[in-house]
């Protein structure tokens, strides 16, 4: 696991709208990172400079060390915001046609693209023209186009956004193989609880900058309060009277409170256990959702 | 992977998708079937040769050579029937008399008569009617197929823009090889079809016997018509790629493309309007966007020098080459701006094109 890709202090404006500000953060191989943010953070436009498609202000991107070159980006694969295929072209042959933008042989790229397509559930479709197809349909067809040249950097951009439950579990599978073999994925999503499922990594963006980038473990560490939650067979009202105590959420027999930073939740467990039996004692973890709430104020 | 290459995956694309475009095939097939139609039909209309009734061996020889065809009777009796049965369009009798219903058969009495031998000191080898026909198909192929290929390259690119594969595929070869492919490709249809037709023209003159003297005037004029044609296909169909570019949305070309569809359609009715005006003729030969109709049109009449097309045709290439600049500059600085229409100065001014 090693940093591949590095985004370092990225500006871009349209007009006077400056929409990336000194962006900088790292995608590491193997890893699938999440890219988070509101709609208009910045998120597309930052993907779309790490491919080329659009030129930054000022900063850099990095492959390996070195700015990324046109052979570089031959390695990439992209599937960008608004989905687009050839309408009238069939499946098969335009994701040939892409691997072979890539650099791959017909053969090879022919060979690939009945691989994914079975990988992903879509041979029955392999020879219907796009246009044809489901929407979930044509977003499966779209991850196989980003794929089909294995590439050794992801960028999907809301790869999930229009898939059905089950599409999304397929989905997930291919992207979580992909990044044990070595894959960097870096992908944008504002589904949360998904993302804090899938990644390992974690870049959040807000008004053009980047508000924390880390792993996802980490982050957690990071944010995490000294909150916890309680549930006891009689009424938790005594909570109140505690040292360090602050009750957040009180619901006769459960309760929610913060601790004050020096204080220790021993003696709190200890205090409960003394007037009768305790159901739950646990410190809560804030969710994704929470973290990104936190982060972007 | 080189541009060069990357390029004729693009144009091997764009080759197999219009290939098995039913439109397509179907407008090629419906031209091609008008042409052979518009060579054979007068043939079929004049119905063959003039037949005649003839009395005794006497004049057999000398109608039969003169491509009529001859039917012997035995008696005036019964040639004279023939002519009013309408049998035969006439009979010619011992006399010798000819017998027709009401109109003197030109044909079988210049067969039976020698005229003094004419001799033209100023021969015009090409009849009137080719000498209107030919100027003005010239004219309808190249407006016809600069207009609708030009469409069509606009509305590939916008189609990829609007699809937003176009992402997909700058994200992996370079903008310039898109453009080429794409020119390169509807260049060698137009061509194809092009050349296609005009081997169906010449085969069905030859079927249709359509004078010797026709198709010696026309062979130098469609084998001059052949580089007049795919350059300046060539000069507008980059420009074509750019108005494109220009446009977010298939309901946008049309727009878009509005100056370009004037640069086409008024070269057009100018030839058509001023064939006759010689002066005019040699200007339009000249300028770049009436050369590919006025140059062959004038080798046709016999109007031009010999050096002429070649100066013409250097003209025309370095417009070629100008519009083919200003074109890529036009699509590179417009193709990935998709929010709404590109104006063209804006393209103008933004094309740095990405790295």
């Amino acid at each position: 696991m090693t940093t591949v890709l590095n985004v370092e202090a990225v500006n871009r404006s349209f007009g006077e709208r400056q929409v990336l500000k000194d962006v900088s953060f790292t995608v590491e191989s193997g890893r699938l990172t999440g890219f988070v943010g509101a709609n208009g953070a910045g998120k597309t436009t930052t993907m779309r400079i790490i491919l080329g498609v659009l030129a930054a202000d000022t900063g850099t991107v990095t492959w390996c060390g070195n700015p990324v070159t046109r052979e570089d980006r031959q390695g990439f694969g992209y599937m960008p915001e608004e989905r687009g295929l050839y309408p009238k072209m069939t499946v098969t042959e335009q994701i040939v046609y892409l691997g072979r933008l890539h650099g791959l042989g017909t053969a090879d790229a022919k060979r690939r693209t009945a691989t994914l397509l079975e990988r992903l559930e879509l041979t029955e479709r392999a020879n219907d023209p796009v246009e044809k197809l489901s929407l979930g349909n044509q977003q499966r067809a779209q991850i196989a186009a980003a794929l089909v040249h294995d590439p050794q950097l992801l960028v999907l951009d809301e790869p999930f956004s229009g898939l059905d439950p089950i599409a999304v579990e397929t989905v997930l599978a291919v992207l979580r193989e992909r990044a044990r073999t070595g894959t960097a994925v870096l992908f944008s999503s504002h589904q949360l609880e998904l993302v804090e499922r899938l990644c390992d990594d974690l870049v959040i963006i807000a008004d053009g900058t980047i508000r924390a980038a880390g792993s996802r473990t980490w982050l957690r560490e990071q944010y995490t309060l000294p909150r916890f939650e309680i549930e006891v067979d009689t009424d938790a009202g005594w909570l109140r009277d505690q040292p360090g105590v602050t009750l957040i959420e009180l619901d006769g027999h459960r309760a929610v409170f913060d601790l004050a930073a020096e204080a220790d939740e021993q003696p709190i467990l200890r205090a409960a256990l003394d007037r009768g039996p305790v159901r739950t004692f646990a410190p809560i973890r804030p969710s994704l959702a929470e973290i990104f709430r936190e982060v972007i104020r | 992977m080189t541009t060069l290459q990357a390029a004729k995956l693009v144009a091997g694309r764009e080759v197999r998708v219009k290939l098995r475009d039913k439109a397509f095939l179907f407008s090629t097939v419906l031209l091609l079937f008008f042409t052979a139609l518009g060579i054979v039909l007068p043939m079929l209309l004049e119905g063959g040769p003039t037949k005649v009734a003839v009395t005794g061996a006497t004049h057999v020889a000398a109608l039969e050579q003169a491509g009529l065809e001859v039917q012997t009777v035995p008696d005036l009796a019964t040639a004279e029937r023939l002519v009013r049965e309408e049998e035969v369009e006439a009979a010619v009798v011992d006399g010798p008399r000819v017998l027709a219903l009401e109109e003197a058969p030109d044909d079988v009495v210049s067969a039976l008569s020698t005229s003094p031998p004419v001799e033209f000191l100023e021969p015009d080898a090409v009849n009137e009617a080719a000498r209107f026909l030919v100027p003005f198909v010239l004219s309808v192929l190249f407006f016809f197929t600069t207009l609708t290929f030009g469409v069509q390259i606009a509305q590939s690119v916008t189609e990829e823009k609007q699809t937003r594969i176009v992402e997909i595929l700058v994200s992996s070869v370079p903008v310039r090889a898109l453009l080429i492919g794409k020119v390169a490709a509807m260049t060698l249809l137009a061509f194809g079809q092009l050349a296609l037709l005009a081997v169906v023209g010449l085969i069905g003159m030859r079927v249709a016997d359509v004078g010797g003297p026709v198709i010696d005037a026309l062979l130098p004029t469609v084998g001059w018509f052949l580089p007049f044609f795919m350059i300046g296909f060539l000069m507008l169909a980059t420009l074509w790629a750019g108005v494109g570019a220009l446009a977010a949305r298939l309901e946008d070309v049309n727009g878009t493309s509005a100056p370009l569809q004037m640069l086409v359609m008024t070269p057009f009715f100018l030839v058509l309007s001023l064939q006759g005006n010689a002066t005019a003729m040699t200007v339009l030969s000249y300028i770049p966007f009436s050369a590919p109709i006025a140059m062959p049109v004038r080798i046709f009449s016999g109007e031009a020098a010999a050096w002429e097309p070649y100066l013409a045709l250097a003209v025309l290439l370095a417009a070629t080459a100008a519009t083919i600049l200003a074109g890529a500059r036009i699509y590179q600085g417009s193709l990935l701006r998709t929010n709404g229409r590109t104006s063209y100065a804006t393209a103008w001014r933004n094309s740095t094109p990405v790295v």
